[in-house]
C-alpha cells in the first residue's frame, strides 16, 4: 500500500462504482431468475451471462490496478479490528468477484451447456462434463452470492459509518465526487 | 448550553438510524427480488415438485419424461431453409446429433404400455461451436395453453379431490381437445413410427434479417402401424426400448425435419392451438438415428435438452413455454445430478 496517497486513483474509483453496480445488477438478476418461471426469465439469463464475464474481466484489471496503485492508508485512530475487518473484506471480495464468475462459468461448462454471451458469441468450456463437479460448482455460485451480497450490505454500512458518523474521511478515498475540495485540487 | 453535544449525539444516532434502513432496505429489496414475499409466484421449485411419481421423487432422474434411451446419429440439412434462418444447421451438410427417446411420466420404471404421450429430446451441433436443443412429443398440440394452466393441471392430477380435474377442465377447456386425441389417436408398438411434434413456436431470423414465425416436427420414414393398448400391455415393460435397439441394430431410421410457417393472425403465443393444415410448410432436412444406447451410461443422460438453447438464426416467439420449460428443466437437471448416486452408470446395477 502507498501511505501517502489521500485517495483512490481516478481509475479505480471508475472501477469500484462501475462495479458496484454491475455487482449489485448480478445478484439481484440471479435470485430474481432462479425464482420465476415467466418469459423474464430468459431475458434475465442472457444477461447474467454476459455480464458476469464482463465482471471477471473487470475484475482482473481491477486486481492489477490495485497492486500497481495500492490504496490510501486507514485513518490511525482507526480500532485495529476495524482495520482487520476493512482489510479482510477487501481480499474477500477480489477473491467472490474473481471466483464467482469463474464458477458460473465451470457450472455451465460441467453441465455441457453453451456458454453463450452476445449474438451467438459463446465460450469454450472449461471444464469436462461432470455431475458431481455441476453439483460442487452450484452450490458453492449459489451460497457464494448470498455470502458476496451480505458483504456488500457489510460493506455498505461500514462506508456510511465512517461517511456520516466518524467522517474519518475514508469514505471520500472512494467517493465518486469529493465532499472536500483538497481531493479536487490533489489531482 | 448543551445544544452541540445534544444535537451530535442527536445526530450519530439518526445517522446509525439512516445507515440500518440503507442496509434493511437493500436485504428486503432483495429478499422480494427471491420471491420471499410472493409465496404465490410460480418457481422452478414449485413447478418441478409438481410431478409426481408414485415411488415418490424419482432421485437421479428427469423429473418429467424419466423414463427414456439415448441414441446418437446425424442430421441432413438439405439447405432448404437456409433461405429462413441463418443457423448454420441450416445449410446443406451434415451434423451431428444426440439424442433421447422418452416416455411423458415422472416415473422411470413405468412400464411402457401405460405411457399416453412420447417424446424426443435432440440436440445437433455445428462445427461453428453453436446448438440447437429441442424437446417434442407426439400428441399434436400441448394439453394447455399457458405455463400456469399446466401447473394447475399437474395438481389437480394429483389431486385426491374427485372433482379436482372436472373443476380444471372447466377453468381450462382446451383440455378437452387434448383428452380426445389421448381417447381416439392410434398408439404403435416403436419409437420409430411416431411423429414428434415441437409444439412452441420459434422466430426464424434469416440473412437479411426477416423474421418467420415456425413450429417444426419430425415425421418418421417408419409407416405408423396402429396396436391396441390391450395388445401393447402384454408386451414387456421395456418394450419399446427393446424394439427400437433391435431395429436400429438392422438399419438406421429416418425422420424428415419439416417447418411449419405461420400467417399472420396464427396463434404464436399458444401451443394447445395447432395452426391450420394449409400453412407453407418447409422440409429443411432428415434425421438419421444410427446408434441407441441404454440411459445409464449413455451420453443423453446428463444432457438437458433445454428448448431455449438456440443458435443464432433460431429465438424464442411470445409462446411463454419454453422460458418456463428452461428454468424447469434447469431445476430438473440440478437436483437429478446431485443425486447421481441413486441412478448408478453402469446399465447391471441400474434396476434395483
Amino acid at each position: 500500500m502507498i501511505g501517502g496517497r489521500q485517495r483512490f486513483t481516478p481509475l479505480q474509483r471508475m472501477l469500484h462504482w462501475l462495479m458496484a453496480l454491475c455487482i449489485l445488477a448480478m445478484l439481484f438478476i440471479g435470485v430474481g431468475m432462479v425464482s420465476t418461471v415467466m418469459p423474464k426469465y430468459l431475458t434475465l439469463v442472457s444477461i447474467h451471462k454476459p455480464l458476469g464475464i464482463a465482471i471477471l474481466v473487470l475484475a482482473l484489471i481491477r486486481l492489477a490496478v490495485r497492486l500497481r496503485y495500492g490504496a490510501p492508508s486507514l485513518p490511525a485512530d482507526l480500532p485495529e479490528p476495524m482495520k482487520l475487518a476493512a482489510q479482510l473484506s477487501h481480499y474477500a471480495f477480489y477473491v467472490l468477484m474473481i471466483a464467482m464468475p469463474l464458477i458460473g462459468w465451470g457450472m455451465l461448462s460441467a453441465a455441457g451447456y453453451p456458454v453463450v454471451l452476445f449474438g451467438g458469441a459463446h465460450l469454450p468450456a472449461i471444464l469436462p462434463q461432470s455431475d458431481s463437479m455441476h453439483t460442487l460448482l452450484w452450490n458453492a455460485h449459489f451460497y457464494l452470492a448470498f455470502v458476496l451480497f451480505a458483504l456488500i450490505l457489510l460493506h455498505v454500512a461500514a462506508a456510511l459509518f465512517h461517511a456520516l458518523v466518524r467522517r474519518d474521511g475514508v469514505f471520500d478515498t472512494m467517493a465518486f465526487m469529493s465532499a472536500h475540495d483538497e481531493g479536487a485540487a490533489a489531482e | 448550553m448543551a445544544a452541540p453535544r445534544r444535537s451530535l449525539a442527536h445526530s450519530t444516532f439518526g445517522s446509525l438510524v439512516l445507515i440500518a434502513v440503507v442496509i434493511g432496505a437493500c436485504a428486503a429489496a432483495f429478499a422480494y427480488t427471491a420471491g420471499w414475499f410472493t409465496p404465490q409466484r410460480l418457481t422452478p421449485d414449485k413447478l418441478v415438485d409438481a410431478f409426481m411419481a408414485p415411488g415418490g421423487e424419482p432421485l437421479g432422474h428427469r423429473r418429467n419424461h424419466a423414463k427414456g434411451i439415448c441414441f446418437t446419429g446425424i442430421f441432413e440439412a438439405n439447405g432448404a431453409a437456409s433461405a429462413l434462418s441463418q443457423a448454420q444447421v441450416f445449410t446443406h451438410g451434415q451434423y451431428p446429433v444426440l439424442g433421447r427417446f422418452n416416455l411423458g411420466t415422472a416415473d422411470p420404471n413405468a412400464p411402457d404400455a401405460t405411457v399416453r404421450v412420447r417424446g424426443m429430446g435432440l440436440r445437433i451441433a455445428t462445427p461453428d461451436g453453436q446448438e440447437w436443443r429441442s424437446a417434442m412429443i407426439d400428441p399434436p398440440f400441448f394439453p394447455v395453453s399457458t405455463p400456469q394452466a399446466f401447473y394447475e393441471l399437474l395438481l389437480a392430477s394429483a389431486s385426491k379431490d374427485p372433482n379436482a380435474m372436472q373443476t380444471f377442465a372447466a377453468a381450462h377447456p382446451e383440455i378437452a381437445t387434448f383428452g380426445a386425441w389421448a381417447k381416439s389417436a392410434p398408439w404403435t408398438g416403436s419409437y420409430a413410427e411416431e411423429r414428434y411434434n415441437g409444439l412452441n413456436s420459434f422466430v426464424f431470423t434469416d440473412g437479411s434479417g426477416a423474421e418467420h414465425a415456425v413450429r417444426w416436427s419430425l415425421l418418421p420414414a417408419a409407416q405408423p402401424i396402429p396396436v391396441s393398448p390391450d395388445d401393447l400391455a402384454k408386451r414387456g415393460p421395456d418394450f419399446l426400448e427393446q424394439e427400437i435397439a433391435e431395429r436400429v441394430r438392422s438399419g438406421a431410421l429416418r425422420w424428415t425435419l419439416v417447418v411449419s410457417l405461420a400467417n399472420p393472425g396464427d396463434p404464436t403465443a399458444d401451443p394447445s392451438k395447432a395452426w391450420p393444415e394449409d400453412r407453407r410448410t418447409v422440409e429443411v432436412g432428415t434425421l438419421v438415428v444410427q446408434q441407441i444406447q441404454a440411459e445409464p451410461d449413455g451420453p443423453c443422460r446428463d444432457i438437458n435438452f433445454d428448448p431455449t438453447v438456440l443458435p443464432a438464426g433460431i429465438r424464442t416467439s411470445d409462446d411463454p413455454f419454453p422460458a418456463a420449460r428452461s428454468s424447469a428443466y434447469a431445476k430438473s437437471y440440478d437436483r437429478r445430478t446431485a443425486e447421481a448416486k441413486y441412478y448408478p452408470r453402469t446399465a447391471t446395477d441400474a434396476k434395483p
